[in-house]
């Protein structure tokens, strides 16, 4: 029987592809003899102690034939020696290594018995060695017939015999324990269960309110209750993206040479919004995979399809486009396989998969699913990767509908409503020039150069002036023009509101062409602190193909607002402020532009002009002839056809015109703040061959076309090629055998600390083989018999006994089960990276829970990133709201990753990561003890302890163990905290300049009303229990 | 060198063995067991061969030194300047940033001359090191697979061109633990200057599938020298140590309540967090360094440039960091090469030199293993306008040197064709310079393996060639 027919068959119990696949009765007997029922039974983990039952192939030989016979005796053919599969029964009884029941005559019992170094099994020169006991297992094996079996996670899963719901579970974990009389541990108490709901299911510690509810419940459905409100709970999808975005390798930039940022974060929001609202898996599934593919398509359903370009793109010069458009198919293919298949599919790359039946043929089949998507090989410039759209929220969208809908009345007339009669041309007229004439210069008293940008070469060696007419420009002398120049610019505002700022740039000898890469405003006042002014929107003069003035406000002086002066000779842009400023008397306002060399060599050039205005609605100032013509209602013929122009130009034959202008301008602004993301674009797919060892310089490999793997289920060709919507429903089709088990297996590693397989990125046969695969198998099936409800299957797995387990085993336990693979008890495990970010802030109170949106800069050390180039650039650390987001949405540079979160053992997120470590290192102590973040949170836990009720110190030691703990501190922590406050409120009593710099960490305020030595004191305190080890656990 | 209030970690030590005291089973492996990069043996019984070296100081010349203009005079190219590069060579060959041009031969833009009693050939720009040239063992064969800095960086350090496995530096870690107790076994210096610097991912450094203690540590040359190792504003060094004993107290009652080992990893990272606090400020003080020291190198120290880095090498060597990797970035000659490699040798000549001669003046260079590399090498065509030549990147042929432990100094390995295009005699590929750096290590670079995704990875992926000929 072969191994590739067993799989097939198994396969194909699939009602959707058996048509042309007929199972014949000895099959099925055969299968009913190999059903995975049978086997799991006897299956047990490989490092638990072997019983005297039979050796069993799974269990025992495969692991033993993959990790030291397989490479050269298994699926890569063209590593194949002596014509000899292991793999295979076969071939290996053809061939005369096995012969079943036979060991005399079965030379792999020779060879690997020999003494000869020369002749023994497996050769000295591969570094492999066979123990006596894995040598007597092959040899019992054989003797027992030498059985083969499928791989197990290729055979779909069977519902073993056990309860409905979570007792299902708990049935077959205690199977296993009962197996070996092991007695599980006790249910744990109320307080760490409330702690492992909220950790587990929100990534968030509970609230002492909540854990006293929880405490004090005596209903039978208590936990029922608080696991559903959790389920509930926006947290839910947070928490859960954290492991999601882990494997489609989700980041804000780009991964190659520069690290550029790349606006992706709706995909994430996708992500959140998917597991809080529940959506099945399988759809989830082809939405990422194919939604864009889907017929008439929605908006979400194009986001989801960013997924497919999530991996590392390059805009490196010299970077050759096949190489890289290589490089990116290798890894979608790597990164569906893992995410979906959890198989290393990228091992067949340069050659078929040494210990998984995979072709190379079938790596780059699945690599032409995806050969539709529209990209680059390398991307030009910094800001433009490829197929993208807007996304408004939700909000924004009924604004738009809203403006779209007035704006249809207002032109439901026509455009001859309003012909340009004399009478409508002075209307016209009058009402331009009252736009118009709102503008007022902004006259520079002062110019200057801002020297301080390191960038900035020779900045002292030229000078900017002004203008008659207002504008500024730099003088080059000799010298040849700098590459980049941040100019000041301040002028008197006097007593006036101001809504808009006007920039003009003037054509001159020296302007020919311009790139403004950021513009700031600030607002001075004589004796005060200078205010940054916030910019709503920057809206052009016409249609600017340029298309980026948001590039003006992103901190980014590489994307901005280029161009050539118009027919005009002026280009004009205005910047419309959040807020009007009311200025008074002596104000100035302060702009500085940065302005940079467009593509290379030229330097930089540009003569620049300011005004303002106190309206909110605006006309955009005339040049030429027109600009005199509309003073005056007298024109003679040719004047009056210049004034017909711009007449029908602007108003577009409409009495409304006005009207219409502001409320296309109010929806410039809405989209101005909708942000953009990459979507998938299918386009006619690339030929996708297979690439000989990998390379891509070699095209004699065959052509490939999208299917499955050889040796699983095909997928049906109703005609034309098969696409990514295809892959996907293959994916989640309920006969494929591994997506659910991946899923479930990933699950119950979130929730119980190791995964029933515990290699969760390989379910191949190199893997490990699941412990309990009964439980395994129940869980993946009733995940997709539930129609794979996602919360449905995490809502099981926590309503057992199972999960409600103590941490803290009885030593037989411990000593029988050191790596809690039988689940008699919970796992304690270290928080993530993000949650351990979420408990500081939500345990001080300075968590901001708002869900979704951009992605926020937390404090991180200066200089981060001075090794990125092209471009060079700053991180500027929110200094609002988004200062206290959750650690999800921190802003993720592949290449850099902020350095708590890596500490904490985050992936840079350029590969898909089933997995992560859980280390612990001195780096977290260094980050928990000084990163500015967790400083900053001790001092707000030590505000809100000294603003509390609490009046004696052991109340506020109790009340802060209650926030950080859920518990009150035992009499032995009380002594050590405060004998530890004791000496902390003398130094800060005698040293109140260094209590004022401990407070002085972070932006967040500190009350005046409350004494600075025992604020410090209290942050000293909070910062022990911060940085105290239980701070980091769930247990 | 400065220790910790001996007291209190004295007073700690005596907790925590009260508090494990009550635990009866825990023993003493499982107090060891921290995942400390201090000093720890190597995890795997390594080295399982003679060691030779017990470090590395890996100075990276980034962006690709031109080796044409460096350490690999070819006269042909001389002859052929400005003539057709004959398409034999270069027919069907990768290529940078001249796809679809012209090209076109550049001779060499400075004299060579002969250094040393072994007459090692080398630009004229390069007088100091042309000093050490009896120490140092020059390979003109060396080839890459990457002809882009990150992916050309990646395969350098890890062997692969996908991302996520494990540096050279990690991996000599994982064999062999570290020396240093209160450093990490792994550090990373960066400077720039000479030419425009491309940038370097972190991932060059990184432990990818291996634990993340195994990661390389990158010193900052302005703000913290490491990230977070210094105390918050207003705490000083006695307040958190007093902050540090308290937070190990309550992980001590902590431990007596759960039965969760972590605790005393946690307790002991938390130590060696405090020692750190203090002996990195202390390495990155170059005021103990004599004059006569900051003349050699030809800096004060501390100003980030490679020469700081080199004293900062040296310093990092004694205190028995295993592997010191310097990035200098600053060769990447697309255009005006000729003035470009006499910047970039400025900034590295002298100072690399000075290395060198100060391990050996303290004893160090017997068993440090100094190499002078580059992700690659570049073109014998020239880029650009011929008045402001450059040359492009090139993966065929390259050269690098090695110097210290039981290098052969004064010895050349491997040639490139007449116009230095592919190397032709001796080959040496990443896999072998990997395989080579193991071996000195003691470590059979076969053997050690780390189990990824089901695969058995090697820093030599299923290469690697032990360079013995440059050994003495």
């Amino acid at each position: 029987m072969s191994y590739r027919h067993n799989v097939r068959f198994a396969w194909s119990r699939s009602a959707r592809f058996s048509d042309n696949r007929r199972l014949k009765p000895d099959q099925l007997k055969n299968h009913m003899r190999s059903h995975p029922i049978a086997l799991v039974l006897a299956i047990l983990a490989c490092s638990l102690p072997l019983g005297a039952a039979d050796v069993r192939f799974n269990r025992d030989i495969r692991p033993i034939f993959s990790d030291n016979c397989f490479a050269c005796h298994g699926p890569d053919r063209n590593a194949r020696q002596a014509d000899l599969r292991l793999d295979r029964r076969e071939v290996a009884l053809a061939r005369g290594a096995i012969s079943p029941g036979d060991t005399v005559t079965s030379k792999l019992v020779e060879r690997i018995r020999n003494e000869n170094d020369v002749l023994r099994m497996p050769p000295v020169y591969s570094g492999k060695t066979l123990t006596e006991e894995q040598k007597d297992l092959l040899v019992k094996w054989i003797e027992q017939g030498a059985e083969y079996e499928p791989h197990w996670a290729y055979i779909p899963p069977i519902r073993p015999e056990a309860p409905d719901g979570p007792a299902g579970i708990d049935f077959l974990v205690e199977k296993l324990l009962s197996e070996r009389g092991l007695e599980p541990a006790a249910e744990t108490d109320r307080r760490t269960l409330a702690r492992r709901l909220s950790f587990d299911l929100a990534g968030l510690p509970p609230t002492p309110e909540s854990v006293e509810v929880f405490e004090g419940d005596g209903r039978p459905d208590a936990l029922e209750r608080a696991v559903d409100q959790f389920l509930a709970s926006d947290h839910f999808g947070e928490r859960m993206a954290v492991h999601w975005l882990d494997l489609v390798r989700y980041a804000d930039t780009v991964g190659f040479h520069g690290d550029v940022a790349v606006n992706v974060y709706p995909y994430r929001d996708y992500v959140i919004r998917s597991f809080n609202e529940n959506k099945p898996f399988d759809e989830f599934t082809r939405e990422q995979l194919g939604g864009d593919l889907i017929e008439g398509a929605s908006l979400e359903q194009k986001v989801a399809s960013a997924y497919n370009r999530l991996g590392r793109m390059t805009n490196e010069g010299g970077s050759q486009a096949k190489e890289y458009l290589a490089k990116y198919a290798s890894d979608r293919a790597r990164t569906a396989s893992t995410v979906w298949l959890a198989s290393t599919m990228g091992c067949a790359e340069c050659h078929d998969h040494k210990f998984d039946p995979f072709l190379a043929s079938d790596f780059y089949s699945l690599q032409a699913f995806f050969a539709d998507i529209e990209e680059e090989g390398v991307f030009a410039g910094y800001g433009d990767w490829g197929s993208k759209m807007l996304v408004p929220s939700r909000e924004a969208r009924d604004e738009i509908a809203r403006i779209d809908a007035r704006i249809a009345r207002l032109t439901e007339q026509g455009t001859d409503q309003f012909p340009p009669t004399s009478e409508n041309l002075a209307v016209f007229a009058k009402e331009l020039r009252g736009a118009l004439g709102k503008w007022r210069v902004l006259a520079p008293n002062a110019v200057r150069n801002d020297c301080a940008d390191p960038d900035i070469v020779d900045c002292d060696k030229f000078e900017i002036v002004s203008e008659k007419d207002g504008s500024v420009s730099p003088r080059f002398g000799q010298e040849s023009r700098p590459g980049k120049l941040a100019q000041v610019v301040e002028g008197d505002l006097g007593s006036a509101r101001v809504t808009s700022m006007l920039i003009e740039m003037l054509l001159s000898e020296d302007c020919e062409d311009y790139f403004l890469g950021e513009i700031e405003v600030r607002w001075l006042r004589p004796g005060q602190p200078s205010r940054r002014v916030s910019i709503d929107t920057v809206i052009p003069d016409w249609n600017d193909p340029s298309g980026q003035l948001q590039g003006l406000i992103d901190g980014n002086h590489h994307t901005g607002w280029t161009g050539n002066p118009n027919e005009e000779g002026v280009r004009r842009a205005v910047v419309v402020f959040e807020q009007a400023i009311d200025a008074i008397e002596g104000d100035k306002l302060q702009v500085t532009t940065v302005y940079d060399q467009i593509f290379g060599l030229h330097g930089i050039s540009y003569r620049q002009r300011l005004s303002i205005t106190g309206e909110d609605s605006f006309e955009f100032p005339l040049d030429g002839p027109a600009a005199k013509l509309l003073w005056t209602d007298n024109w003679n013929r040719d004047q009056r056809a210049v004034m017909e122009r711009l007449f029908v130009r602007r108003t577009g034959g409409n009495p409304h015109w006005p009207e219409i202008r502001d409320l296309q301008r109010d929806k410039k602004r809405v989209l101005d703040h909708a942000d953009e993301t990459l979507i998938a674009k299918s386009v006619e797919p690339r030929t996708i061959r297979v690439l000989p060892r990998g390379n891509w310089m070699d095209d004699s490999g065959e052509i490939v076309e999208p299917r499955a793997p050889s040796f699983l289920e095909q997928i049906p060709r109703g005609g034309g090629r098969l696409d990514r919507l295809d892959l996907a429903n293959w994916i989640v089709d309920k006969n494929n055998p591994l997506t659910a088990r991946v899923f479930v297996n990933r699950l119950w590693k979130l929730f119980f600390g190791e995964g029933i397989s515990k290699v969760l990125d390989d379910l191949g046969s190199q893997g490990e083989p699941p412990v309990n695969p009964d439980l395994l198998d129940w869980l993946a099936v009733e995940f997709m018999e539930s129609g794979w409800d996602v919360k449905h299957i995490v809502r099981t797995m926590l309503l057992t006994e199972t999960y409600r387990r103590s941490s803290d085993p009885s030593p037989e336990l411990r000593a029988a089960d050191p790596d809690n693979r039988l689940h008699g008890r919970q796992t304690a495990a270290r928080l993530d990276a993000e949650f351990i970010r979420d408990n500081a802030l939500a345990v001080s109170g300075l968590l901001n829970p708002k869900v979704g949106g951009p992605s926020s800069k937390p404090y991180q050390p200066a200089g981060h990133y001075k090794e990125l180039n092209f471009p060079k650039r700053e991180y500027r650390p929110d200094v609002d709201a988004d200062q206290y987001r959750r650690g999800l949405y921190t802003h993720w540079q592949r290449t850099y990753l902020h350095p708590s979160m890596k500490a904490f053992d985050a992936p840079s997120r350029e590969e898909c990561a089933a997995n992560r470590p859980q280390s612990n290192t001195p780096l977290q102590s260094l980050v928990l003890l000084n990163d500015p973040s967790f400083v900053e949170a001790a001092k707000a836990l030590a505000v809100r302890i000294l603003e509390s009720d609490a009046a004696t110190d052991l109340e506020r030691i109790d009340l802060a163990f209650r926030r950080a703990f859920s518990r009150r501190a035992t009499e032995r922590e009380r002594d050590v905290l405060l004998a530890f406050l004791g000496g902390q409120e003398v130094h800060y009593g005698e040293n109140r300049s260094e209590a004022s710099k401990l407070l002085s960490t972070g932006l967040s305020p500190v009350p005046s009303e409350i004494d600075t030595a025992e604020l410090a004191a209290w942050t000293s305190v909070s910062r022990a229990l911060l940085n105290k080890h239980e701070f980091v656990m769930k247990y | 060198m400065m220790r910790p209030n001996a007291t209190r970690i004295l007073g700690r030590r005596a907790f925590l063995g009260q508090a494990s005291m009550g635990l009866g089973s825990l023993g003493l492996a499982q107090l060891l067991r921290p995942d400390l990069f201090g000093a720890e043996p190597g995890a795997k019984g390594y080295p399982n061969r003679q060691a030779k070296i017990k470090r590395v100081i890996f100075l990276c010349m980034a962006g690709g030194p031109a080796h044409l203009e460096l350490f690999d005079y070819k006269p042909e190219l001389a002859k052929r300047d400005g003539e057709p590069m004959p398409e034999s060579f270069t027919k069907n060959q990768q290529i940078a940033q001249l796809q679809g041009q012209e090209l076109r031969v550049l001779g060499p833009q400075h004299p060579f001359k002969h250094y040393g009693k072994s007459g090692q050939h080398m630009v004229e720009l390069l007088p100091h090191i042309g000093g050490i040239a009896d120490d140092i063992c020059i390979v003109r064969s060396m080839t890459t697979e990457q002809i882009n800095h990150d992916t050309a960086h990646t395969f350098m350090n890890t062997g692969f061109r996908i991302p996520g496995r494990p540096s050279m530096g990690s991996w000599i870690t994982y064999g062999l633990g570290s020396e240093s107790e209160d450093l990490p076994g792994f550090v990373v210096l960066t400077s720039v200057g000479g030419a425009q610097d491309q940038p370097i991912a972190s991932r060059q450094w990184a432990a990818g599938f291996l634990p993340s203690k195994y990661q390389g540590v990158k010193f900052n040359s302005t703000g913290d020298p490491v990230n977070y190792v210094r105390n918050p504003a207003g705490v000083d060094r006695q307040r958190q140590g007093d902050l540090i004993d308290t937070i190990s107290e309550l992980n001590g009652i902590q431990r007596s309540m759960v039965d969760d080992p972590e605790i005393e990893t946690r307790i002991a990272q938390y130590e060696l967090a405090f020692r750190m606090q203090m002996s990195v400020p202390e390495l990155v003080d170059f005021s103990s360094e004599p004059q006569n020291v900051r003349e050699m190198y030809g800096t004060d120290g501390g100003d980030g440039s490679y020469a700081s880095n080199c004293l900062l090498a040296r310093r990092l060597a004694e205190r028995g960091v295993r592997f010191i990797h310097l990035y200098h970035r600053g060769w990447d000659h697309h255009g005006s090469i000729k003035s470009g490699i006499e910047t970039s040798c400025k900034y590295v000549d002298q100072a690399t030199a000075a290395l060198v001669t100060d391990l050996k003046q303290r004893g160090l260079f017997k068993d440090t293993l100094v190499v002078f590399c580059g992700e690659f090498g570049r073109t014998p065509m020239s880029q650009g306008d011929r008045s402001t030549a450059g040359r492009d990147h090139h993966i065929k042929g390259f050269s690098m040197w090695m110097a210290g432990g039981p290098i052969k100094g004064g010895a050349s390995y491997g040639n490139t064709d007449d116009l230095g295009y592919n190397a032709v005699e001796d080959v040496v590929h990443v896999h072998d310079l990997h395989a080579t750096l193991l071996d000195l290590f003691g470590i059979d670079h076969t053997t050690l393996t780390y189990r990824f995704q089901g695969r058995d990875f090697r820093l030599t992926d299923i290469g690697g060639r032990v360079l013995k000929p440059i050994l003495v």
